[in-house]
This record gives structure tokens, C-alpha cells and sequence, in this order.
């Protein structure tokens, strides 16, 4: 064993208040970036509005919708696909973010962010909040438009869905967090969004009751129950009419703990792909 | 026996793979508190990933790295915020002002807004660029991306700067301006720098150079010895000699 040098100066660990700083600060890059990526914006709130005003409205007459809670009454199809609409920005939020760390690490951004001192677990967390904090104004503008249209909810439930709109946006968030770590080039992860966002938007209950599906394919139905997705929609569902469905925040909660620790473990630099997978790129 | 002053960086027997390619191979060496240290290797030779290993991006496989005495794997908060490092690749936010890119990094290392705000217009000013604090990064040229770069990376006044590449990609002046810069570091505040390159020119005669080649050290000394060793008179001889030697020896008779 080699002999230990003194260590100059002493200083470690970090006080709290450092951490919070951090985390304000990578939220507030986060929130600079999407304000200058205006068309990001208008991307995220024309896609639901297209099905919204679109799909929708010509599938109205087609797809009834029975009273099934937590609607009280029969709603229109409008009504009932709008929250699978917010988790739409949700996911291709949580995607885009991902998308920009797979970028950023190949550009050198990523790198930036892993140097700093402050524990790993803490930068990557706070990446997840600041990509989740940037999908909240983007799910109530959509909302906003959607009230024009009239598709009203109770307006408690707006404040009721906050919570929930946080945690499906961070198990969102980490799962893409996840997959940017073991993509290691943009093109595979362009690839993996049409395998992942487009499975988990249609094989869930954002468009479609799953009574419906059931009827229609038991084993469909049974991998709907198992996408998270369809629980976040739940989730997001009920909050919205100030309910709270106990097995999706179960769900939800769930994977989002999981994912996140998946992606923790993925950038920790001596278990992850990182490691593995990745060369310093530039030369070496 | 009295508490020595650690070594700014000590490498220790730092092997690293990936898959099958061996990126460094036994690498030893240190770098004296206060010296311009030049790992002069040509491209491949393995100078990012030791990079990467000191800056904790890649877990250290074999060896040890320490940072004044802490342990990059076991110790990396305390290693990485006595490090600075520039990146060979552009790190900054193109679309954020300097100033913004500087307070991020002041917030990631957990300096407040007012701190951080006027630790930046300090370095800022020290690199001759505070006029252009607001301006969008997409619109410096490239050697004022570096100074910014370089900037950063003394922002929470670390005692060892690792730059990888620093000058790749740069007119004349802008290179010997930003070498100089680095120089006058060492001079004035004490710092440690570790300056990666391939560019000779970049080595000057009171350096300690360290001679990396396909994943090994070759040489590490002053210049004088470096040349004595390899019975050159100057170092770009020097440089080739080692490295041809090595070519040679790795492909055999």
C-alpha cells in the first residue's frame, strides 16, 4: 500500500445550500434553452392540439365513451383523450430532453454538468426536475386551449393535477435519461423514440377506455395494465377531476424510483454504459 | 518527518481499456504543485482518456489517480473541485450569453448567483473579454470561445487546470495568446497546469514534459532531459525519436 499524502486544502462535502443552488441553476439552464428552442414549443402544443381538433373530432361519433370514473357523466371523446394528450407532451418532453443529453455528451456539454463536484446522483436528478419543470407550462398552455374548446375540467382540479403532472414527468424524464445512456449515437436514439414513444402512446389508455381494448383483445389489454404509461395517464386523469387512483400513483411512483435509479446507475461512471459503451469522443 | 505537499496530480500505474483496445498502459507520472506540465502525444495516443479518467467521467480501471492527495474514485468531490478542465471539444452553450455560461458553472459547483456573478466579470475581465459578457457565445470567434473556456474553468479557483488540446483549430495569435495566458497562470497564481498537445512548438524549455505513445509514457522529465535521453538536440528531435524507437521496438525485428 502506498503511503498516504497529506490531503491540501481539507475541504469536503458540500452545505445544503449549495445543492439547492445547483439545482437552480441547471433548472434555470433548462429553462433558458427551451425558451431560445421557440419551435420546440410550438411543436410540443401543435401535436396534442392536432389530435385534439382533428382526430378527435372525427372520431367522436365513432369511439362513445360510457360513464367511467372518475367522469361522473358521458363525456365527450375530446374530453377523454385530453389527458393522454398532456402525458403526449410529457413523453416527448422527457424525450427530447434525453435527446438533448445524448447530444449534449457527444457535443460536450454532458461533460460539463459530470464534472462538477457535486455527487453524480444529485446532477442527474436535478437534470430530471429541470427537464420536468419545462413540460409543466407546455402541459397548462395546452390545457389553456383546451378550456377555449371547451374541454373544462373542474378548476380545482387544475391545481390537483400539479402533483401528478410532476411525478409522470419525472418517471418520463428518467426513463428517457435511461435510454440516452445506453443509446450512444443520435441516430439509434431517433430510432428508439419511434419504438418507445409510439408503443407506449397507443398501447395505453390515453386513447381508448381500457374496457375497450379488453373487448377487443384480451392480450392487448393485459399489456396496456402493464405499460406505465397508461397508469401515468390514470393518474393524470383522476387528479384532473380532484380524485386520486391509488394503484397508478402506485405505479407511477413505482417506476419512476426504478428508472431513476436505472439512470443513476447507467451514468455512474464505473458501473454505467458509459464506461463501456463510450470513448472520450474527439480523438482520444 | 514533515507533511510534504502532495503532487497537484499523481498518476499511478493507470491502465484503461475499451473492450479490447488498450487506451493507456501503465501510465505513471506527477505533476509539481505549481509547474507547466505538456503531455506531448500525437493523436490516439491515449491523452483524452487520461483526461476523462482525471476529471472522473470514466471510473479508473487499474491504477490510481490523486488529485493533492485525494483519491479521484474514493475522494472525487474533493479531487474534482480542486480541478479545472478545458475540454478539446467546444463544452460551452452556444445559444446562452458568456455570462450565463459562466454562472451555470458557478451554480454546478455550488457558488450563489452574486458570487458567481462577480467571480465571472472578474475572469472575464482578466481574459480582456468583458465587453462582450452579453453576447450570445455562438458569436465570439473561436480563440474568445477558448479564453471563455479557459475562463470557466478557473471560475471556482481550482489549483490544477487540465486542458486537453486547448489550441486545436486556432489562428497563430489566438494560440500564443491563449498559451501565454496559461503560462502566466502558473507564474502569478500558483496554478498547476496540465497541457495536453501534439503541437511541439507548444513545449517551451523550462516544462516538465511527459512523452505519451500509444497508451504508454515514453520519457518524463525536463526538456534537457528529454533530449539527453534521447541524445537529441532539440526537442522536436527528441519527440520523434522516442516515438519511432517505440514504432520499432512494438513492431519488432
Amino acid at each position: 500500500m502506498t503511503a498516504e499524502l497529506a490531503t491540501f486544502p481539507k475541504v469536503t462535502g458540500f452545505l445544503p445550500v449549495q445543492y439547492v443552488i445547483c439545482l437552480k441553476g441547471i433548472v434555470w439552464r433548462e429553462g433558458l434553452r427551451f425558451l431560445h428552442q421557440r419551435e420546440r414549443f410550438v411543436a410540443a402544443l401543435v401535436r396534442p392540439l392536432v389530435w385534439l381538433f382533428i382526430f378527435a373530432a372525427g372520431f367522436r361519433q365513432v369511439l362513445g365513451v360510457s360513464i367511467i370514473p372518475p367522469y361522473e357523466t358521458y363525456v365527450l371523446y375530446e374530453v377523454y383523450i385530453t389527458p393522454g394528450l398532456m402525458l403526449l407532451i410529457q413523453l416527448f418532453n422527457g424525450m427530447q430532453s434525453s435527446l438533448s443529453m445524448v447530444y449534449d455528451r457527444e457535443m460536450g456539454n454532458m461533460r460539463t454538468l459530470l464534472v462538477s463536484p457535486i455527487p453524480r446522483w444529485f446532477l442527474l436528478s436535478s437534470k430530471l426536475v429541470a427537464g420536468m419543470a419545462v413540460s409543466l407550462p407546455q402541459v397548462y398552455t395546452f390545457l389553456a386551449i383546451a378550456w377555449f374548446w371547451e374541454i373544462q375540467a373542474p378548476l380545482l382540479g387544475y391545481l390537483a393535477v400539479l402533483p401528478a403532472l410532476i411525478l409522470s414527468g419525472l418517471m418520463l424524464g428518467a426513463l428517457g435519461m435511461l435510454m440516452s445512456s445506453v443509446s450512444k449515437q443520435l441516430e439509434n436514439f431517433a430510432g428508439a423514440m419511434n419504438f418507445v414513444i409510439f408503443p407506449m402512446f397507443f398501447a395505453s389508455s390515453a386513447l381508448y377506455p381500457l374496457w375497450r381494448v379488453r373487448e377487443a383483445s384480451p392480450l392487448l389489454y393485459y399489456i396496456c395494465e402493464l405499460n406505465p404509461f397508461t397508469h401515468a395517464v390514470e393518474l393524470v386523469r383522476f387528479a384532473l377531476y380532484c380524485q386520486i387512483n391509488w394503484i397508478s400513483l402506485a405505479v407511477v411512483g413505482g417506476c419512476t424510483a426504478l428508472f431513476m435509479v436505472g439512470a443513476i446507475l447507467a451514468y455512474d461512471p464505473s458501473r454505467g454504459f458509459l464506461a463501456r459503451r463510450g470513448e472520450p469522443g474527439g480523438g482520444t | 518527518m514533515t507533511t510534504a505537499v502532495p503532487p497537484a496530480a499523481a498518476i499511478e500505474g493507470v491502465s484503461h481499456c475499451y473492450g479490447t483496445r488498450q487506451a493507456l498502459n501503465d501510465v505513471t507520472f506527477s505533476i509539481t504543485p505549481s509547474t507547466f506540465a505538456v503531455l506531448l502525444g500525437l493523436n490516439g495516443a491515449g491523452k483524452s482518456t487520461l483526461f476523462s479518467l482525471i476529471t472522473r467521467l470514466y471510473a479508473v480501471q487499474h491504477g490510481h489517480i490523486r488529485v493533492f492527495g485525494h483519491d479521484v474514485g474514493h475522494a472525487s468531490s474533493e479531487a474534482l473541485r480542486m480541478v479545472g478542465v478545458v475540454f478539446q471539444q467546444r463544452t460551452l452553450d452556444l445559444d446562452l450569453s458568456v455570462i450565463q455560461n459562466l454562472t451555470y458553472h458557478a451554480a454546478l459547483h455550488g457558488i450563489g448567483k452574486y458570487q458567481g456573478r462577480a467571480r465571472a466579470e472578474d475572469v472575464l475581465a482578466r481574459i480582456a473579454l468583458s465587453d462582450r459578457a452579453n453576447d450570445k457565445v455562438r458569436y465570439l470567434s473561436g480563440g474568445q470561445m477558448r479564453r471563455v473556456e479557459i475562463a470557466r474553468a478557473l471560475l471556482h479557483r481550482p489549483r490544477l487546470l487540465v486542458l486537453d488540446e486547448p489550441t486545436v483549430g486556432l489562428d497563430i495569435k489566438s494560440r500564443a495568446d491563449i498559451l501565454a495566458y496559461v503560462r502566466r497562470l502558473v507564474v502569478e497564481d500558483g496554478v498547476s497546469v496540465l497541457w495536453a498537445t501534439h503541437l511541439i512548438d507548444e513545449v517551451s524549455d523550462d516544462d516538465d514534459v511527459i512523452v505519451l505513445h500509444q497508451a504508454r509514457i515514453l520519457a518524463h522529465g525536463s526538456v534537457s532531459r528529454i533530449m539527453e535521453a534521447a541524445d537529441a538536440q532539440e526537442i522536436r528531435t527528441a519527440f520523434t525519436r522516442l516515438t519511432q524507437g517505440a514504432d520499432a521496438a512494438i513492431e519488432g525485428p
